[in-house]
């Protein structure tokens, strides 16, 4: 698999789609995106549909970033990455991934050996992070900022759990 | 951050998505925000706030406004000494609204100007610009969002824009200018129409309005969150982007459209900006009738500008939400569901009872319609469905209009009498636990005055009150309610249970408060 090269000759921004279900992580886990993007000096918007996915309902999130963001939503098929924390949210989400783009979902991770089911959000993140050239102490640390202290271990081991798993 | 940085000294609102964070995140950064037990009163405090020259911000979402709209029509003609913000956040696509109103239309219908940003940056901006205006002019100012700039985070350079900080909250009498008898009012609307004029003359000469040069050929007029989409698909293109959508910069717009060869208006929701600029006399061309409906992205711009009419592709349905595993709502629809109930429905998680499996729920129109709707029902069905009529009721939804509906029920009660059911489940679920005047608790959770829902029911004259936990005892709920529906009588049936997401936070919050502050 290639990798989203990032640099200043690159003007399309990269999209990204997190996906999933109300209470699986999923803002959690584009606000940790979005964060190493910001903090790589990027420019960055993410927006979302959340007014009724407390309640278990599709909740998704979009993720933008690159030298100059215009429209905070990914332009329908123009996803170079998919994320789905519930594997059955897939076909729910197809639209967004273009040609060629990268799908990243649940199935692809065995929950049971994550420290806490709960970190599949981040080792899904640690999947794609073998795709952008973020380096790790930057995931690393929008990790850091996001989360409570207590759980920073589970979700850093979750983290790497991902990351090895996607060879490049 | 903004309302933070321009020394706002009171955030007022009532919770509704989009614009729920507005306050959460103004309160987080220090600013002192309530919530109030509705849109009505979270303006009328905002304007006291204002008439003593202090500055002030409320928020609601778009239906809230409606809520409000009393005030709003006529504070715009009083004389404002602080700034006044209304925040008005629209829901375009109705993620979470039960109508997809357009809330720019209030503008020019109470006369009171609009800002619309088009990212958190301008939000941040025009949040200090809308401050600014309304002391220059000393009118309330509408900060008109939608859903994709609310719930959208992009890079905010703070203190970008600034305003001098407020003077001294101080008041003077000024009768004609605060008090609106008629003989005062009369005097009072050309003062506001003159005043409008001069923030138009302004708007055209220096509002926050950008124009984009670009090749003569296609030139649009846009504003808000399209303006971003319209950037992303047609980069090339000439655009003039307005931030102040009233009173519109028509000699702008005048301009912009006679130095284009076509000039289309790019907006979400209602045809307003092109009906404004038609009945300018400014030749513009619209968007077909079916992009009026739902949020607009680039995909659907590029649409538009290339008038590809065929229809859109159509996106698989999600997974629709649902009551939470073990949620009090269930055992309350079970055993409506039992009784073949005709539910008279309000607004919050319990929406979700109209939903399968319980498919309990039979009408929902608009906060605390529930009793109002339910009482007509029983006037009107023959006596065999009449006494099936039951009105359902979240304990927030209660506080925020219901209150008056039961006031109805006491003053016209039908002859079958009525059952109210308040599912009291200790937080304002729906929008994401917020506290209201029925928790005791205010916006940061600290303790204060308490509405007890049992009390005034009886104090109201309502004979059968009845506080039952449909979770610890679903049987002796439901025999309750089949109870009061066979007596022809008014009954308030109070289902209290704590939401099983507020639990934790809510038992927290009681251990702060009862611990000795010194």
């Amino acid at each position: 698999m290639s990798s989203q090269p990032i640099n200043a000759a690159n003007s399309k921004p990269t999209n990204v789609v997190v996906a999933g279900l109300g209470g699986q992580g999923v803002l959690k886990a584009s606000d940790i995106l979005a964060d190493v993007a910001f903090s790589a000096g990027l420019d960055v918007k993410k927006s979302e549909l959340h007014g009724m996915s407390q309640r278990g309902g599709s909740v998704s999130s979009d993720v933008r970033f690159g030298q100059r963001v215009f429209s905070p939503m990914v332009p329908e098929g123009e996803a170079d990455f998919l994320l789905v924390i519930a594997a059955d949210q897939v076909p729910v989400n197809a639209w967004a991934l273009r040609p060629g783009g990268v799908l990243i979902d649940a199935s692809m991770i065995d929950e049971s050996s994550l420290p806490n089911k709960r970190s599949i959000n981040v080792a899904l993140l640690g999947m794609l992070s073998r795709h952008l050239q973020f380096p790790v102490e930057a995931w690393t640390a929008a990790i850091g900022r996001n989360l409570p202290e207590k759980l920073h271990e589970a979700n850093l081991q979750a983290f790497s759990m991902g990351r090895a798993l996607e060879r490049r | 951050m903004a309302a933070f940085d321009c020394g706002v000294g009171l955030g007022t609102g009532y919770p509704g998505t989009p614009s729920t964070e507005i306050l959460e995140s103004f309160a987080a950064l220090g600013g002192r925000a309530q919530w109030s037990p509705n849109e009505k009163v979270a303006l009328e405090v905002a304007i006291g706030v204002a008439f003593a020259g202090a500055r002030s911000i409320v928020t609601m979402k778009h239906v809230g406004l409606n809520v409000a709209a009393d005030p709003l029509f006529t504070v715009a003609s009083t004389r404002l000494d602080g700034g006044l913000v209304v925040v008005s956040a629209d829901d375009p696509g109705m993620a979470s609204s039960q109508n997809e109103q357009d809330n720019r239309r209030y503008a020019p219908a109470a006369g009171v100007p609009m800002l619309e940003p088009s990212d958190s940056q301008e939000a941040y901006e025009f949040t200090v610009r809308a401050i600014e205006i309304s002391e220059r002019w000393h009118v309330p100012v509408l900060l008109r969002l939608t859903t994709r700039v609310c719930h959208a985070k992009s890079i905010v350079r703070r203190g970008t824009v600034t305003v001098p900080p407020p003077g001294p909250a101080h008041f003077e009498h000024d009768l004609p200018a605060r008090v609106r008898i008629p003989a005062y009012a009369r005097a009072a609307h050309p003062q506001l129409r003159k005043k409008l004029a001069e923030v138009a003359a302004w708007n055209d000469e220096a509002g926050p309005n950008q124009l984009l040069p670009g090749p003569a050929k296609l030139g649009i007029i846009t504003s808000g969150v399209s303006f971003l989409h319209v950037r992303e698909v047609a980069p090339e293109a000439s655009v003039l982007k307005i931030g102040m959508t009233y009173p519109l910069p028509l000699e702008r717009m005048k301009a912009f459209a006679a130095s284009v060869e076509r000039c289309i208006v790019i907006e979400e929701g209602d045809p307003y900006l092109v009906e404004s600029a038609r009945a300018a006399g400014i030749a513009v061309e619209g968007k077909p009738e079916s992009f009026r409906f739902g949020e607009l992205n680039s995909a659907r711009v590029r649409r538009i500008l290339e008038g590809d009419n065929t229809p859109e592709p159509k996106r698989a349905a999600g997974k629709p939400p649902a009551f939470c595993p073990g949620c009090p709502h269930r055992n309350v629809y079970t055993a409506l569901k039992n009784l073949d109930c005709i539910v008279s429905g309000d607004i919050g998680c319990y929406s979700m009872g109209a939903l399968p499996p319980f498919e309990a729920m039979d009408t929902m129109v608009c906060m605390g319609a529930s009793i109002g709707m339910g009482l007509g029902l029983r006037y009107s069905l023959p006596p065999e469905q009449a006494k099936r009529v039951v009105s359902i009721i979240g304990d927030s939804t209660f506080v925020h209009s219901g209150i008056t509906g039961l006031v109805e029920m006491v003053y016209n009660p039908p002859a079958s009498g009525h059952v109210l059911v308040i599912l009291d489940n200790g937080t304002t679920a729906m929008t994401g636990l917020q506290e209201h005047p029925g928790t005791g608790r205010t916006l940061v959770h600290a303790k204060t005055g308490k509405v007890v829902f049992e009390e005034l029911a009886r104090t109201l004259g309502i004979h059968n009150v009845y506080v039952i936990d449909p979770t610890a005892e679903p049987e002796k709920f439901q025999q309750t309610i089949q109870d009061c529906l066979a007596r022809p009588e008014l009954s308030v049936v109070i289902s209290r249970h704590n939401c099983l997401l507020a639990n934790r936070w809510i038992r927290e919050y009681e251990r702060c408060n009862e611990q000795p502050t010194d």
